[in-house]
């Protein structure tokens, strides 16, 4: 991906930038303990991890308000984190114990949380986005100004159901913001090879739904491109598209050969566009933050994901009777 | 010669309609393509254009009859020369008289079917009942239950202006608005997920399909995303929502449009599956679905859209999910059948009360939960049962049936159990194949036989 460095003059605050860099490192140390305890089998399954694609969420979250839902696919432990859903819970839904989010039944593509209005996690690619056009439809019809994000990638965003929910949502004026998140590779495919335009965010225009480019690699960006999109949509203009590009550092999921790209490709985009290592650059140059205070939130972190994972690894499994329950109300 | 204008058949299963208007008179010259009467069927007033051109001679209908029967002359049309007396000459055309008719099938459209007495169960004493079309119960059902709460509201293809593409919201947007009965683009598989996301954010959607056919492109919605998502969520969030449509077998419309998902669904948990036979249960168990929690499956069908059964004039009317009726009791057989099946169930307990076999009807209403009980119940007084269903025989809700009874009450029964389903083809368009590839109420009788060894 082409770097594409900022040129605006930041007047961010340091609190502000502090405050996105712990979110994002939260992220990725949950994902990264994740990913070990998936090697030692304690996760089993599929397990899609967030790592490199952090500012995406985190830039969004900073652009919502109280009230606004969000649902995404199966990779969808960073959304959770980033609305301020519990680490012990994901993690423990993650091992498939009674402390999780759906008491281990639901796995990591299947969590949910109605205190925080996040609506899953969904491991059909792409169905997730009529269903978050129908949460911002709930919202107008109730007449909130509350917004639904809807996260899809580029590998949902070729899905025939996306252009049947962006012509409902604009016909309607439907509040979604719909987010492709472009890792660039759908599992193994690479976008080039699977689309036929290479610019997603162009993907509303014969629906008139207004769309923007934005750099996924940086907190910063992604919040700013996400206040305008918030903005057009609780303004009643309907929806909106944010095409956000990143990375995924990981395979698609735990058993990826990874035969796709290069080790090349990938180390350069950490060294380079790491959104984390930018966030912490920024804070540096700014003095903001010390660096023994930087590398005290880096042990609150670890002390928080390490709690979570003790955490899953002693709740209990769910008592049988659990089998049975929960099918119907 | 004179020319028979006859009453047009303006629907695949139009059999009659109301001649509501005449646009012309007699001795009007019409062209062809000239309106010359708007009819009214049970679904729509259509205009009825001229097809040939002349003078209108004679009107043999007057406007505003009703139950004129679809090929009956409701005009003579003169030709250039001729004069009013040829009117009185002309002979009628028949419609049929050159289609070669194989031996067992004949190419007459399936008949309509008549009122039935509806036994009723838990209707206090004294009340008086209004006979309704199940088409209108439907209807009354989705508006006592929109003017009861807020969040119910109608979404599908045609539902609003259009009135329903079978006529069954009839009057909702008017009294409701665009707000809460919403026409949709033809993308099933995108309004079934919109609607799954608005049940997700608290309100509680009525989804139309225009037949079932077509949720075949939302199946993924209905499944995966609606009835997993309460187990998924360790029962924090569920999908109180109904998808609803006609389903099963029209007339002569293909195989594409004329399939039975009662076994699809019945398969799945996390849903619920209604599919009523009478108006009552039709009105009862859709204010019951609405109200559900639960996404819920319902059944209807075309077919049964016209015909009128008693409705109980009670101000909130409801029939449980899950519990089966008794139609009538019988000691010799147990036929369990469900929808549309129900008319060939009791068409054949009639013939056989004539040669002295006594069957006892169970209509199952619910297909998901299904009321065992009712069924094991009667099958152990009877110790005799066979299944009645439009769908194809493989996996069907009678082999699903069978096999509990086998289970369950196998030391009652005197005879294997017997399934009467649709045939094991796609639905052929000719006549005489579509009505040999469902079922019929002569297969119930002969399984009936079988089963009592007569």
């Amino acid at each position: 991906m082409p770097a594409k460095k900022s040129t605006r003059k930041s007047n961010i605050s340091g609190e502000e930038l502090l405050e996105h860099y712990k979110n994002m490192l939260m992220i990725r140390r949950f994902e990264e303990k994740a990913g070990q305890l998936y090697g030692m089998g304690v996760i089993g399954g599929f397990c899609h991890l967030y790592i490199g694609q952090e500012a995406v969420v985190v830039g969004l979250e900073a652009a919502a308000k109280e009230g606004d839902s969000r649902l995404t696919s199966y990779r969808d432990h960073g959304h959770m984190l980033a609305c301020g859903m519990d680490p012990k819970g994901v993690m423990a839904e993650l091992t498939g114990r009674e402390g999780g989010y759906s008491r281990g039944k639901g796995g990591s593509m299947h969590m949910f949380s109605t205190e925080k209005k996040f609506y899953g996690g969904h491991g059909i690619v792409a169905a997730q986005v009529p269903i978050g056009a129908g949460l911002a439809f709930a919202e107008k019809y109730n007449g909130t100004d509350n917004v639904s994000f809807t996260y899809f990638g580029d590998g949902a965003a070729n899905q025939g159901q996306v252009y049947e929910a962006f012509n409902m949502a604009s016909l309607w004026k439907i509040p979604v913001v719909f987010v492709i998140e472009n890792n660039q590779y759908a599992m193994g495919t690479s976008l080039e090879r699977a689309s036929s335009t290479p610019d997603l965010y162009t993907r509303g225009e014969a629906f008139n739904i207004p769309g923007e480019a934005v750099d996924g690699m940086n907190v910063l960006a992604v919040k700013e491109a996400g206040e305008r999109a918030v903005a057009h949509c609780r303004a009643g203009n309907g929806p909106y598209i944010l095409g956000v590009k990143t990375y995924r550092y990981r395979g698609h999921s735990m058993s990826d050969p990874a035969k796709y790209r290069t080790r090349e490709e990938v180390q350069k985009m950490k060294e380079e566009r790491d959104p984390i290592d930018n966030i912490r650059e920024m804070i540096e140059q700014g003095k903001h933050a010390t660096a023994d205070e930087l590398k005290a939130i880096d042990k609150e972190i670890k002390a928080v994901v390490s709690e979570a994972a003790d955490f899953a690894q002693t709740s209990p499994e769910p008592s049988v009777d659990e089998l049975y329950t929960d099918i119907l109300r | 010669m004179a020319i028979q204008i006859l009453m047009p058949a303006l629907s695949p299963t139009m059999e009659e309609g109301t001649l509501a208007k005449w646009l012309v008179k007699e001795g009007d010259i019409v062209q062809s393509g000239d309106i010359m009467a708007e009819i009214e069927t049970d679904k729509a007033t259509m205009e009825f254009e001229a097809v040939d051109e002349g003078t209108i001679g004679k009107i043999l209908i007057a406007e505003g009859t009703e139950g004129v029967a679809v090929n009956t002359a409701i005009a003579v049309l003169l030709e250039d020369g001729e004069d009013a007396s040829a009117a009185d000459t002309v002979e009628a055309p028949s419609p049929t008289a050159d289609a070669p008719v194989t031996e067992e099938a004949t190419t007459a459209p399936a008949q309509a079917i008549t009122p039935v007495d509806v036994p009723m169960e838990d209707i206090p004493e004294g009340t008086t009942f209004t006979s309704t079309t199940v088409r209108e119960a439907l209807r009354d059902a989705m508006a006592e239950e929109m003017r009861r709460e807020e969040k119910v509201f109608l979404m599908g293809e045609e539902v609003g202006q259009y009135q329903g593409a079978y006529k069954v919201s009839q009057g909702l947007l008017d009294e409701f608005g665009e707000k809460r009965v919403i026409d949709t683009p033809i993308t099933e598989h995108g309004f079934a997920g919109l609607a799954v996301g608005a049940a997700f954010g608290g309100l509680n959607p009525i989804v139309e399909f225009m037949t079932f056919n077509f949720a075949m492109q939302a199946i993924d919605h209905i499944i995966n995303s609606a009835a997993k998502t309460l187990y998924m969520s360790g029962g924090q969030m569920g999908c109180p929502m109904v998808f609803r449509g006609p389903n099963g077998a029209a007339s002569r419309v293909g195989a594409q449009h004329s399939q039975c998902y009662a076994a699809w669904y019945a398969q799945i948990p996390g849903l619920k599956v209604v599919m009523p036979y009478s108006a009552a249960d039709a009105k009862g168990l859709l204010k019951s679905a609405i109200r559900d929690p639960n996404p819920v499956i319902f059944l209807e069908n075309e077919m049964i859209y016209g015909t009128s059964f008693d409705v109980p004039d009670l101000e909130d009317f409801t029939v449980p999910i899950g519990k089966a009726k008794i139609w009538r009791e019988g000691e010799d057989v147990t036929l369990v059948s469900f929808g549309i099946g129900m008319k060939y169930a009791l068409e054949a307990a009639d013939k056989l009360a004539e040669e002295g076999i006594s069957a006892e009807v169970v209509d199952l209403r619910s297909i998901r939960p299904i009321d065992y009980d009712t069924v094991l119940n009667s099958v152990k007084k009877t110790n005799r049962c066979v299944t009645v269903e439009e769908g194809f025989p493989v996996a069907s809700i009678g082999n699903h049936l069978s096999a509990v009874i086998m289970e369950r009450a196998f030391d009652y029964l005197d005879a294997p159990v017997i399934n009467c389903t649709g045939k094991d083809v796609p639905m052929p368009y000719a006549a005489n194949l579509e009505k040999l590839a469902l079922v019929t109420t002569d297969e119930v009788i002969a399984a009936v036989k079988q089963v009592t060894y007569r």
